[in-house]
Order: C-alpha cells, then structure tokens, then sequence
C-alpha cells in the first residue's frame, strides 16, 4: 500500500528534506550568480517560486494530454510562457531590479528546479499537490539564497538588503561578491546542512538500536543494521 | 619513528599507498623546514623593519590555533606538534607585502588552514598548497592592500613598484645584483634570492625535499623565457630576470615542492615543475597581473592527482 502523504508533507518537504539548492543541488547557476546582494536574491527567488508555481499548476492539469514522447518541450512552452510574464513585469515594475539581475531573468526557462519539479512531481500527481510542491520548493529556494547572499553581502559590501551593519573600519572582502566567494559560502553551506542531516539520521540509528535492545536475540541486529 | 623496544605498547598504523620515503620522520622534516625558513625570516626583517616578526608570529599562531581548534572540534587527535601548520603560517607571511595588516593576517590564516587544508581531513589529504590558498584568498579580498608595496631599508629607489610590475607596466628591467640580494620591493620573505637560495640548498641537502622539482623549474623557466628573449628582447626580460623577480625562487624551493601536493615519481616532478615554469612565463608575459607563479602552482597542484596516476611505475613483470 503506498504510504499517506498529508498536503502538509508536500509543502514542507521542499524546505528542508529536498531543498533544491542543499539537497536537490538544482538551480545552482541562478543560486551562484545574482546571490551578491539580499535584495538580487529575494527578487530571484521569488521569480522562480512564481513561475514554478504556475507552471506546476498548468503542467500537471495537462498531464494526461501530454504525450510522454514531446513532454519536455511541452513544459517549456509553458515554462516559457510564465518567464516571459516575469520579465515583462519587471521590466515595467522594477526596472533596476530587472537591469541587475540581467539575463538570469529569461533563463529560468532553462532553471532545472522547474522542469525537475515538473517531471517529477507534477506530471505525476494533481494540481492541488502539485502547487504546494511548488510552493515548498520556492520557499526552500528562497531560504536557501538569502542564506547565501546575506552571508556574502555582509563580507562582501558590510551591510544585509543595503542597511550598513559591520563598521567602516571593516575592509569590505572583495573576494565575497566575485564569482569565487559564491562558491565558497555555497560549499560551505553545503557543508553544513551535510553535517545537519547526517546528525540527524545518526540520532534516529541510535533511538532504533536502543528501541530494539531489550528484546534483542541473536542475529537481530543484522535486522537493525539493516533498517538502519 | 617509535620501535617496540622503545615504546612498548606501539601502535600499528595503516595507511594506504603510495608513501614518501625519507631519512626523516614527518616531524622532523617539518622542523628542519622550519629551520631553512630562517634565512628568509631574517632577510624580511633586514629589508622591511621589526613590523615583519609581528606578522610572522600572527600568521604561525593563527594558523596553529585554527588548527588545533578543528581538530578538536572534529574529536581529532590534536597534531599540531607536527609543526605542519606552523609551516603553513611562516610560509603564509613571507608571501605577504610588507607591512601587512594583522588582521588580515588573520583572516588569511584562517582560510589557509581551514580552507586549505583542514576541510579536505588534515596534513597528507589537502590538494592545494594551504599558504598559497591563504594568499589567493587574501589576493581577491583585499586587492588593494595585497599590492601596496614597501621600499626596503638600503634602497635608493623612488618607486615602490616591484621589479615585475615596473617591467610589466613601464618596461623598466630592474638591477639583477639588487634583485640578488633582495634589495628590491615585494613580498617580505620572497625578494631576497641569496637568502631563499640558502634556505632551499639546505633542505636539498639534507634530503627533505627532492632536488627535481626546483631545477626542472629553473630550468624551465630558463628555456621557455629564454626563447621569448631570443625572439625579442627589447620585449621581453631575459631568463635570469624571470628567475630572481617576484617569488619565483621562494615558490622553487619551498612552495612547489611541498610533500602532500607534489607528484611522487621522478617523471612526475619533471613535468609538474616545467609545467609550472610554462604558466609562470606566460602569465609574466601575456596576462593581466604581473606576477603568475602563485596560480601556476595551484593549477598544476590541481594536475597532481593525474600526473601521478600517468606516471605509476609499472609493476615488475606486468605485461602491457
């Protein structure tokens, strides 16, 4: 029998369990390139999460009529259509936001968090679900790049979404808004969240060896070992 | 080296091939590295004022706090007696401009420990040269204080600029005599050629590090920046320019031949040393900074691992 997913599990498991950018590791070239400043970061994350919402929704309404043969450039198509919203809007809402985030905009058509999530959550389950998959994702997304950029912003330029934080006597590291310090805080980020999760299955091993010691009999903890 | 009788309960420890073999032990090779280093340390001070022994302390403390706190914080065993990362911070300072912010100091340390070597699992695991890493760190965040020069103490020149870069920009060939002796600008530890000679000599000497790598570097540099000023040489510097300028030497004798991020075989060392000698003469002559031998190291630390598994002897017997 397949196992019950509550509406709540779907939301929340893009946060944290497969973070696209911790645990997916999808989306990494948005993720490193527009993470200099807060303010860049949010405004990236938030376009994804728009578009993949949206998408999600129309891709896994169309799921049955899609052929599997030519799925992929039908998700473009529709991937694109909402890509082309965002830009415009920008273009006429916010258009120094949309100069400094430059070409990163269009190319979400091509962000693989969104045709991942389309492929394997939304052509495969309804639209309720689909866009709170969406949804979580986005949200991790978002966690995930104003981590990165609040640390880069914060040694890179001393301040956090433009508020001066560190002192004047603070030489701001260059090293933290090039290209290099992306992928210095990302890895270590990485790192981290690495070390979270293994913790974390660690404990959960010892709660299930010390639950099945008291009635252990030989042999029985190759049986542990092996659920663990 | 503990034996049974020396130490009775010995403990039998395993790692895996390949092993450098050494009339040393790591932590007296490590000692004696730190011994050649003093020709280097007194020049810098000679040169560049008392301010330099602050740094030097700075950087070789740093560097064994941050080591000893990772490993503690990792329920390591604590190995900072090896002297590996005291190695690390005296390397890191004489690599450093004169004059150099303690704090910066710091923060460079940090990541060359840390960064460098601690995140890949300590001494004997890191690919990059973990001084080296400090610098290219310290070189993207702080552009400008990495590149303001000092004139040192016996100098009769106006301009700070070093030899490289006053070649590079205003094509001004620098006195070879001077650059000899270190009577020049640049980093503390690297201008003084005598003094980086005599420190690298002693560790060949005594077997500590592999007389291969220096010489195919010397050379290579000789050949290759030898055939650019055989081609022109209103254009380009002469091969003994490009050996005494920047930290050439300093980078021959003591940073290309560190034991964990240099090949193993004889092969090996050749081309990772004309390897190097190549980026440092094209980067010199056709890139954007004046100075190349610290990326060309990195980049050929990176071949290591490739260079080794092209040049594994064969086994005796195997048939091809």
């Amino acid at each position: 029998m397949k196992k019950q997913v509550t509406l709540w599990q779907d939301y929340f498991k893009g946060i944290w369990e497969i973070n696209p950018a911790f645990k997916q590791i999808l989306g990494t070239c948005p993720t490193l390139a527009v993470t200099a400043t807060v303010e860049n970061g949010i405004a990236m994350a938030l376009a994804t999460t728009f578009v993949l919402t949206f998408s999600s929704f129309i891709i896994s309404l169309m799921r049955k009529l899609i052929p599997s043969q030519v799925r992929i450039a039908s998700y473009i198509v529709v991937i694109a259509t909402f890509v082309t919203i965002v830009d415009l809007v920008m273009k006429a809402q916010f258009p120094e936001l949309s100069k400094s985030l430059g070409p990163f905009i269009p190319l979400i058509v091509v962000n693989c968090i969104i045709l991942g999530r389309a492929e394997a959550f939304a052509s495969k389950n309804g639209p309720l679900r689909s866009v709170l998959d969406a949804l979580g994702n986005g949200t991790g997304f978002l966690i995930a790049l104003v981590a990165l950029s609040a640390i880069r912003e914060l040694f890179g330029s001393r301040s956090v979404l433009g508020l001066q934080i560190l002192p004047d006597t603070f030489e701001p590291m260059i090293v933290m808004i090039l290209p290099a310090g992306a992928f210095i805080t990302y890895g270590l980020l990485l790192g981290f969240s690495n070390t979270l999760a293994e913790r974390k299955k660690r404990i959960a091993q010892e709660e299930l060896v010390r639950k099945y010691k008291p009635v252990q009999k030989a042999g029985s903890e190759e049986i542990i070992s092996q659920e663990a | 080296m503990s034996t049974p009788t020396a130490n009775p309960v010995y403990k039998l420890e395993l790692t895996s091939s390949p092993h450098v073999h050494s009339r040393w032990n790591t932590k007296q090779a490590m000692w004696l590295v730190i011994i050649s280093l003093l020709p280097p340390v007194v020049a810098s001070v000679l040169f560049y004022g008392f301010y330099q022994l602050f740094v030097i302390l700075v950087s070789v403390g740093v560097c064994v706090g941050t080591e000893a706190l990772i490993k503690k914080a990792r329920h390591k065993e604590v190995t900072i007696s090896d002297g590996s990362a005291a190695i690390t911070g005296l390397l890191l300072a004489l690599i450093l401009p004169p004059n150099f912010s303690l704090f910066f100091t710091a923060i460079g340390a940090i990541f060359a420990i840390a960064i460098g070597k601690e995140i890949f699992g300590g001494l004997g695991y890191n690919i990059f040269n973990p001084a080296l890493v400090g610098r290219a760190f310290l070189q993207a965040a702080f552009p400008v204080a990495m590149t303001t020069w000092a004139i040192p103490n016996f100098s009769d020149a106006v301009s700070k600029a070093t030899p490289l870069a006053a070649f590079k920009f205003e094509k001004i060939t620098a006195d070879l005599g001077a650059m000899f002796m270190g009577n020049i600008s640049g980093s503390i530890g690297e201008t003084s050629g005598l003094a980086v000679l005599l420190g690298g000599i002693f560790l060949i000497v005594i077997g500590v590090v592999n007389w291969r790598v220096p010489l195919a570097m010397v050379l290579g540099v000789i050949v290759f920046g030898g055939i650019f000023w055989l081609i022109d040489p209103s254009k380009y510097p002469n091969p003994f320019f490009h050996l005494l300028a920047g930290g050439f030497m300093f980078g021959a004798f003591y940073m290309a031949t560190d034991w964990v991020t240099s090949p193993l075989t004889g092969k090996g060392m050749w081309m990772y040393g004309g390897g190097i000698s190549l980026i440092i003469v094209v980067i010199r002559l056709f890139g954007g900074l004046p100075e190349g031998v610290m990326y060309a190291i990195l980049f050929m630390n990176g071949f290591v691992p490739l260079i080794n598994k092209y040049t594994k002897p064969r086994v005796f017997g195997e048939v091809k």
